[in-house]
């Protein structure tokens, strides 16, 4: 197979060709912030506006989710201007999160911590308002409790509802601030076609939508080591 | 790619063209009076339709043999209706605000009668030498018509109007050419996209002439959105056989089989006369299989958008048309490379397809004669706001934004002072007095930090606020924004909520870096090209007249006396007329009420700013006053 010699962070890597630099650099052991990248999906959403970085002879930041591997390229995840940008998106997430994380069952299997930490980003950042969107969370479902005030709209459900599982009951509605994650007719779970399969629990990187009576910290642990 | 010419081609398309200008001859023959009414949405809007059948009834009544065609639109909306008529031995003369009395009165006093009605007429429409000719008015000569010169002067329901005002006869010759031949025609003319951002539109048929993949698509964008903008809807509306004949030329380049026309639902005017020029341009084998009579094949389908602005966004208008939610995508790849069902596409707007015949018949070298160094051939705008002539115009790249503005439009009404020209619509920006001479093109305008967008002008004058004006489009993008990617669905939330505080009073002076950091990191950092410019009006109303957002912020005081919160309203005592009561009765709420002297009392408290009690009290008086702050309100004496 052809490979790809590049650099990232001065660090030498292989990667596949046609790959994107954002797995390119998580396969290396390289961290770049994202919520919303899948990588079995066919194309990237490229919603999140956390995985930039600088490329040499780019004109400005580049979403990492977005460009592919280049032979010779040499990408920058610490430079000052993509870091700018993704501190701004993630300061923007917050601003519209409750962040609670105390009494948030996400507490510790949090990607919005996580990014934050990486960032050195405040979980309560002071530059913009705080504006959340107060919606009724959904309990329905016997399985998982879905809070769409805590969403960030990665769409990685929707992602797994529909394209993994060809079951399609969550999509999105809404434009604007207003959008949203939901059932058809905004129904409640309980009265849309979901199985139950807790998958769109699974792949949430926050505590949108969360496993009923599971820690979701413990169980993340588990899956990381049931996959080592 | 391969050629479609075969010898036939010409003499099919001869024999069409004899046909519609026999029919265009019979129209003209010189023996019945001509009647034209505009009946586009404008037209309609101010009574067209009335005023059509008040002239088809009164012919009726008098048993007179007249011609009555419904045209398009002569870009003239501000006195819509309009009526062209042609007696024979006499100058074909247009009239307007015509109401249907005024109506009835033209088919007795001019068409039955001698008389030609000059009170209520334009001008002519040719030059003679008894009636002065419209075109003596100023604006014509700023204007040049290129793909607005067919607009009201032929009827777009019929195929053989275009066709004898020389429509289809560039599809001839081009099925003659090589497409390589007909791609350096459009390169040479400098013909750049007129759907806002200008790229070069035989850099993008190359592109997709030379992509691998088929079939290929061409789609024409018709998905015109921009508060204020117009344009678009009056050519499908006025020449829709411009824009097919357009499409099936960039269709033979490209070697696509299949086009479609993304028009918007709301033009249903439109879209109604688009789906018959279709129909006809099939029937006389102009589209579909076989193409006059070759071996090309190109069909063209109409698809209604819903109505949500970002899908005139391409990715987002094509995911729209595959029957996906209407979201955009990240670029590369382009639609031009991998586009409808990942197939290559084409994607023009509207006027960039209306102009590529015109280019065909007059040569490369005409066009880019007209224009500035980088921006060849015209600009159309649609003039609308605080300006006497809105409507439609033409002008060649290069002209300044006073001429348009002061010379085509004829200034701002009611003697006020201009104080912006809003361009591009939400993406765009507003550009203040100091920027009138700047001559117009898609760079000149980039630098001054608006852009050409599709073409929308809005003009404001003294009494517009230009941070309200900044928050009603930054409102607009918000609630048009797909939501999809952070920056643009709650950056724009965030500076949203800035200005709706500098409106209300709120505002803080850190608020303004806010915006600015906020602007360049929305630009920098959103998904598509409705983020990447969104805070367009904020930078601008910011550059050109941050004196504005001062007076909210630090002074708690609108200098247009428009935003609510930092207004009051008060009547001079001194101008009130004892014996008047006019305000009284109007108010809503019960606020006015006349102390011991009969002076009449504005109570702020209750006072809801509804602007009634202004509008109510007489002329000749003038007593109500707009004061900001509110605070400037004298106390009043001996209240309890």
């Amino acid at each position: 197979m052809n490979g790809v010699s590049l650099t990232i962070d001065g660090k030498r890597i292989k990667a596949r060709k046609g790959e994107k630099v954002l797995w390119a650099a998580l396969d290396n052991g390289i961290y770049i912030p994202n919520l919303c990248a899948i990588p079995e999906a066919s194309a990237p959403f490229a919603g999140c506006r956390l995985c930039f970085v600088e490329i040499e002879g780019r004109n400005g930041p580049v979403t990492a989710c977005t460009e592919t591997v280049e032979e010779g390229m040499t990408v920058n995840t610490q430079g000052p201007k993509a870091q700018r940008l993704a501190r701004t998106a993630l300061e923007l997430l917050l601003a519209s999160h409750p962040v609670d994380c105390a009494h948030c069952p996400a507490n510790r299997a949090c990607e919005l911590q996580k990014i934050a930490f990486h960032l050195r980003v405040k979980l309560k950042p002071k530059r913009f308002r705080k504006i959340e969107r107060e919606l009724p969370i959904d309990s329905s479902s016997p399985v998982f409790t879905y809070d769409p005030n805590k969403c960030v709209l990665c769409g990685k459900c929707v992602w797994a509802c529909r394209e993994q599982l060809s079951i399609g009951v969550l999509g999105f509605a809404q434009r604007g601030f207003k959008r949203v994650v939901t059932t058809f007719d905004n129904r409640p779970i309980a009265e849309s076609n979901c199985q139950g399969c807790g998958d769109c629990a699974a792949v949430c990187p926050v505590g949108a939508m969360v496993l009923k009576g599971v820690n979701k910290a413990r169980a993340s642990h588990a899956r990381a080591k049931s996959r080592e | 790619m391969k050629i479609a010419g075969v010898p036939e081609t010409d003499s099919t398309f001869e024999l069409i063209k004899s046909h519609a200008l026999s029919q265009w001859q019979e129209l003209y023959d010189g023996t019945k009076p001509v009647i034209m009414v505009g009946t586009t949405t404008c037209g309609r809007a101010a009574g067209a339709l009335e005023v059509l059948q008040a002239i088809r009834d009164e012919l009726a009544k008098d048993h007179l043999d007249a011609r009555v065609v419904e045209v398009g639109c002569m870009g003239h909306c501000y006195a819509e209706p309009l009526v062209i008529i042609s007696k024979p031995g006499h100058p074909t003369m247009a009239y307007g605000y015509v109401t249907t009395e005024i109506a009835r009165r033209l088919v007795k006093d001019y068409v039955i009668g001698e008389d030609i009605s000059l009170e209520f007429s334009l001008g002519a429409l040719e030059e003679n030498d008894l009636i002065p000719s419209i075109y003596d008015l100023p604006r014509f000569a700023y204007e040049k018509q290129i793909i607005l010169e067919n607009c009201g002067h032929i009827d777009p329901e019929d195929i053989d109007h275009y066709i004898a005002k020389g429509g289809y006869e560039s599809l001839a010759k081009a099925l003659q050419m090589q497409p390589q031949e007909i791609m350096e025609e459009i390169r040479r003319s400098g013909l750049r996209g007129r759907g806002g951002a200008g790229f070069p539109t035989w850099q993008k048929w190359e592109i997709c002439g030379n992509s691998r993949g088929r079939p290929k698509y061409v789609i024409c964008n018709a998905d015109e959105g921009d508060p204020g903008a117009f344009m678009d809807r009056a050519i499908l509306e006025s020449d829709p056989h411009s824009v097919i004949e357009g499409m099936v030329i960039a269709a033979y380049v490209v070697g696509a089989r299949h086009g479609y026309i993304y028009v918007r639902a709301e033009y249903p005017l439109a879209v109604h006369r688009v789906r018959i020029a279709l129909r006809q341009a099939r029937r006389l084998g102009l589209l579909g299989k076989n193409i006059l009579g070759g071996d090309f094949n190109f069909d063209i389908k109409l698809f209604q958008g819903s109505g949500a602005f970002v899908c005139g966004e391409e990715t987002a208008l094509i995911a729209s048309l595959e029957g996906r939610p209407g979201l955009p995508q990240h670029r590369p790849p382009f639609p031009a490379v991998s586009g409808l069902n990942g197939k290559p596409t084409l994607i023009d707007n509207v006027k960039t397809l209306a102009y590529v015949p015109r280019i065909m018949m007059n040569g490369a070298a005409w066009f880019s004669s007209t224009g500035t160094e980088e921006s060849k051939g015209t600009a159309v705008f649609a003039l609308a706001g605080k300006v006497v002539n809105t409507g439609l115009t033409e002008v060649p790249m290069g002209t300044t934004l006073r001429q348009v503005i002061f010379d085509v439009g004829a200034g701002i009404p009611n003697g006020k002072r201009f104080k912006a020209v809003q361009i591009g619509g939400p993406s765009g920006g507003c550009l203040p007095e100091s920027a009138l001479d700047l001559p117009i093109d898609f760079d000149s305008l980039t630098e001054a930090g608006a852009m050409m967008g599709s073409g929308g002008m809005v003009v404001l004058d003294e009494d517009d606020c230009m941070v309200e004006v900044a928050r009603y489009f930054l409102e607009f993008t918000q609630r048009e924004s797909c939501g999809k990617c952070t920056m643009c669905r709650l950056g724009t939330k965030q500076m949203l909520e800035i200005l709706d505080d500098i409106t209300k009073g709120r505002g803080r002076m850190e608020d303004i870096d806010t915006l600015y950091e906020m602007a360049e990191d929305i630009k920098a950092g959103s998904l598509c090209g409705l983020g990447k410019t969104a805070p367009n009006p904020v930078l601008t109303t910011l550059r050109y007249f941050r004196d504005e957002y001062e007076a909210h912020i630090k002074e708690r005081r609108c200098p247009a006396h428009m935003c609510r919160d930092l207004i009051a309203y008060y009547i001079l005592p001194e101008k009130c007329e004892r014996s008047c009561d006019a305000c009284v009765g109007t108010c809503t709420v019960e606020a006015i009420s006349s102390n011991k002297k009969g002076i009449k009392v504005i109570d702020q408290e209750k006072c809801v700013k509804c602007n009634t009690c202004l509008q109510a009290c007489p002329p000749q008086y003038n007593a109500v006053i707009k004061l900001s702050p509110p605070e400037l309100v004298p106390a009043a004496k001996g209240k309890k």
